[in-house]
């Protein structure tokens, strides 16, 4: 299998990362190669194999729904780069 | 009392207790070691005012009935500790101090011990030689220019050159084990679900777990009995009954089934490994263990399997750092913008690498081709080791395919990074404690470690065979403290 520019551009979209002609061009050849390296699952037939999604093989313990912790307010806004009283603040988005 | 940074953390414990010595003498002794320390790097984050502080007050109002009395401890910088900078090896998080405490940080203050610093790791854990840290590459106290291992590079470093009396790292593929095989210390990765993985910066959430990091197994068993507790706030806590690993340790491992599994023979490894492991095997058999040899036929498989689902969960866990809530921000010129060039500017390359494998292998119409496949080879992982236990009580295996390498060796090829950790995967794929011991040197006087892999929850038996091993093995580590001018 091939990944080419066009699914590298595709992939930083889905990602969030803006990427260069010159990183996007690194990134192909590593993620070719290791993605060589994956490909050696489909050695395996797995059609009858139940995907195992934990190791812990217990069901989710239910609580009691009540409050617990109070006033996070300043904690939560603490370590935001850019803050307005008691909000965050993000670039424009409706014009 | 001189050479208080040589004691062992059960002999430090004993000396305070007795009076021996105060929380001040020990917290000064490794402090100042710390600070002759700088070369190493071991450090990102130093808290040494606040430690003498703390150090003070208990010995002001000594409580000696607590396992880790004024102790002093420096930990992975992927904990958060309240009110200290944490940041988890990365830019992005390099302004970022935590309003709130880990669970596991947390219950080794509850037991005494001392904060003295955070230390340097591999960027959101994600790398075998701590060189993907932002904060720059850790030097291996056996030999200059050397990697300490990662992720928790610091933390092995921290440990060997003995600044610290014992630490905590995370391993998520290897983390522990493989730094702790690199340094010549002990390191062990309990059981998935065994501590509190609350307030641990995540990397892959179906994988990580916090583990000690020591001198020796008895240290590590001490502090795995102190972090080891079940913890409501992190949903796949454990709650089974904990034993105080310390005091059930033993030698007397007499008729314990040791599985020799085949497939860890890998090709091109040295002979030197191959040596070890059979060592290693005949010291089990001094020991009065039964030796059985097994297979783990799908072992070739985990490592592939490890870089689907652990790119996969970290590709999530990692969408949060968006410039908003807390972290770096770069400024865009609208929303969208501002994220991609803070996410660009933010993380090193290697976390951008596996973001990127992550989301790939998530993306519309390749998840059954990837993500579901690799779920279900990681569930043949599992069924080997099911398989296995059923014959033996635990696994022997060497800890790493090589021993440590030169800081830049593998830098450049992702896939040959990777392979640092095809023993040590499979056991955090299958959820299972596994412990690094030294148990020899390579031609070049560097350490290599064996590893003793347990069955879920079976901590206790894969550390009293690593505690009697390490009698017959009696290994010294080789450092001349060459970066102590």
């Amino acid at each position: 299998m091939s990944i080419d520019l066009k699914t590298i551009k595709h992939i930083s979209k889905l990602s969030r990362i803006s990427v260069d002609e010159k990183k996007a061009e690194k990134l192909a050849g590593d993620l070719n190669s290791i993605f060589d390296f994956i490909e050696k699952l489909n050695e395996l037939k797995t059609d009858n194999v139940e995907p195992l999604t934990s190791v812990a093989e217990t069901t989710l313990k239910l609580r009691s729904d009540k409050v617990k912790s109070k006033n996070l307010r300043d904690q939560v806004i603490k370590n935001s780069p850019k803050e307005n009283e008691d909000y965050f603040v993000v670039p424009k988005v409706i014009e | 009392m001189s050479d208080i940074t040589k004691q062992s953390l059960s002999e430090l414990v004993e000396n305070i207790k007795s009076k021996k010595l105060s929380s001040s003498e020990v917290t000064k002794a490794f402090v100042e070691r710390s600070e002759k320390s700088k070369e190493l790097n071991a450090y990102i984050t130093e808290d040494y005012a606040n430690a003498f502080n703390k150090a003070k007050k208990f010995d002001e109002k000594p409580n000696l009935d607590l396992k880790l009395p004024g102790i002093p401890m420096a930990v992975k910088d992927l904990f958060c500790t309240k009110d200290l900078r944490t940041t988890a090896g990365s830019k992005i998080l390099n302004n970022f101090v935590p309003t709130y405490e880990s669970t596991v940080t947390q219950n080794i203050w509850n037991e005494g011990a001392i904060l003295m610093g955070k230390l340097n790791c591999d960027e959101f854990a994600m790398g075998s030689s701590n060189e993907t840290s932002f904060f720059g590459n850790v030097q291996n106290p056996i030999d200059k220019n050397l990697v300490p291992g990662g992720s928790s590079g610091g933390s092995s470093s921290a440990v060997a050159a003995q600044l610290t009396p014992i630490t905590i790292g995370t391993d998520t593929g290897g983390s522990i084990r493989q730094p702790a095989s690199f340094t010549g210390t002990v390191g062990l990765k309990p059981t998935y679900g065994s501590c509190s993985r609350y307030g641990i910066v995540a990397f892959a959430s179906s994988l990580d777990q916090a583990g000690p990091m020591a001198q020796n197994v008895k240290d590590c068993a001490l502090l795995q009995e102190v972090i080891s507790t079940y913890d409501e706030k992190d949903s796949t806590s454990i709650d089974f009954k904990r034993k105080d690993y310390s005091k059930e340790l033993t030698k007397d491992i007499k008729g314990k089934k040791i599985g020799i599994p085949k497939e860890y023979r890998v090709d091109g490894m040295p002979k030197e490994i191959e040596e070890l492991w059979k060592k290693g095997i005949e010291y089990a058999k001094d020991c009065g263990a039964e030796i059985i040899d097994i297979s783990l036929p799908h072992t070739n498989y985990a490592l592939p399997t490890y870089y689907i689902v652990a790119p996969a969960e970290a590709s999530s866990n990692l969408a949060r750092y968006d410039g908003v809530k807390y972290g770096f921000r770069a400024e865009g010129e609208n929303l969208i913008d501002m994220y991609e060039k803070t996410r660009s500017e933010g993380f090193g390359a290697e976390v951008q690498r596996r973001i990127m494998i992550g989301t790939y292998v998530l993306s519309s119409g390749y998840y059954d081709a990837y993500y579901l496949k690799a779920q279900k080879v990681r569930k043949l992982i599992k069924n080997d080791f099911d398989d296995a236990y059923k014959k033996v009580d635990v696994i022997l295996t060497p800890s790493t395919p090589s021993s440590a390498f030169k800081i830049g060796e593998k830098t450049n090829d992702p896939v040959s990074m990777y392979l640092n950790d095809i023993f040590t995967v499979p056991v955090n794929l299958a959820g299972l404690p596994g412990i690094s011991i030294p148990a020899g040197h390579d031609a070049k006087g560097y350490p290599l470690g064996l590893q003793i892999i347990g069955k879920a929850f079976d901590e206790q038996n894969i550390l009293n065979i690593a505690y009697a091993m390490e009698e017959k093995i009696n290994f010294k580590n080789n450092i001349n403290d060459w970066w102590i001018k």
